[in-house]
């Protein structure tokens, strides 16, 4: 009978995507664009969040970006119609977008003439998570119709997060949403991330959010 | 579904170890994982069996050590374990009951070893 032994691996599991993350930020830098990755649940208002930023930096910025979806171009046509440039990631089935697909969308842009890309990921709470895209910075959006309860579920998520975006406001008034128990879970998972509450639909609040990611922008425009 | 990307990983990982010391079987595979992490582990098992099908890995036991989720104290360096399902309790260190505190271990996704013939 043949011995059974021990091979020390000691490796992390997704250190290829790692290696390649680390790639796109480098590359990033060197051409002094700023991407960030936006990641929620379905219906959310990811889209929206993204037509509205449009609408208030195109004006100042060079704005790029990147559609993933499982298999549909809609959300890419609506962010065309805004008049920037939009790169269609369709996954094929998978949950996610990992580095090596965002690797193949950058060469499809010229990031020499883009100030920011803003990365559309696939909407679901989980899988997105896990998966370093090569972004500068990671938001999350969190509608106030799915709840304050979803740090206790999608952990994960608001770990890796450098912004959390409350969207849908408005829906505030005559809702069961304690924002002060949301704020308070969610610091305890990520002292350091920054929330933004706003309405895509009435605009409140946009401006805030708008302003922070100008100032982020510009940072990576000219260091 | 992500399970599907991280176990082809672990595979490609385990594949390339077991070439290089010449292995026969990988009878099992030894991965910590972090409690943040949703991975279920009957489906990584599920999908392993059938992406390893052929290979010297086919019907390798994967065994998950779930790691908790600790934070650091950035007043004394204090490590304390907390419960993700306890976000209502007040999250304090247990030594100085400092509240500035930094996530440490509960995002693993590591391969320790692989049992092999």
């Amino acid at each position: 009978m043949p011995e059974i032994k021990l091979i020390e691996i000691r490796e992390e599991i997704l250190a290829d995507n790692k290696v390649l993350a680390e790639e796109i930020r480098d590359l990033l830098h060197k051409k002094r664009t700023f991407m960030l990755n936006i990641m929620s649940s379905p219906g959310s208002g990811k889209t929206s969040l993204i037509l509205q930023t449009i609408r208030k930096m195109k004006g100042a910025f060079k704005i790029g970006v990147i559609e993933g979806d499982i298999d549909s171009t809609v959300d890419a046509e609506k962010v065309l119609r805004e008049g920037v440039t939009a790169i269609q990631l369709k996954t094929g089935g998978f949950c996610h977008l990992d580095a090596s697909m965002l690797q193949k969308a950058l060469k499809e842009l010229d990031l020499s003439n883009l100030d920011l890309i803003i990365i559309e990921n696939v909407g679901n709470l989980v899988c997105p998570a896990e998966f370093d895209t090569g972004s500068i910075k990671n938001a999350m959006i969190l509608s106030i119709p799915e709840g304050d309860d979803k740090p206790l579920k999608y952990p994960l998520m608001f770990t890796v997060c450098d912004v959390l975006i409350v969207n849908k406001t408005d829906y505030l008034e005559g809702s069961d949403f304690d924002m002060q128990a949301l704020e308070n879970r969610v610091l305890k998972l990520n002292p350091a991330i920054k929330i933004f509450k706003l309405s895509c639909k009435t605009g409140v609040g946009v401006n805030t959010w708008t302003d922070w990611l100008e100032g982020e922008v510009a940072i990576s425009n000219y260091t | 579904m992500h399970e599907l990307s991280v176990t082809e990983s672990i595979l490609n990982i385990v594949l390339k170890h077991a070439k290089a010391g010449n292995v026969q079987k990988v009878m099992g595979v030894n991965l910590r994982i972090g409690v943040l992490s949703d991975l279920e582990n009957e489906w990584v098992q599920r999908y392993f069996d059938y992406l390893s099908k052929g290979t010297v890995a086919e019907g390798a036991v994967l065994k998950i050590e779930r790691i908790p989720a600790t934070m650091r104290c950035e007043n004394c360096g204090q490590i304390t374990t907390f419960n993700l399902q306890e976000l209502e309790k007040d999250w304090k260190c247990l030594a100085c009951n400092g509240e500035s505190l930094t996530l440490v271990s509960g995002r693993e996704y590591f391969i320790k070893n692989i049992e092999v013939m």
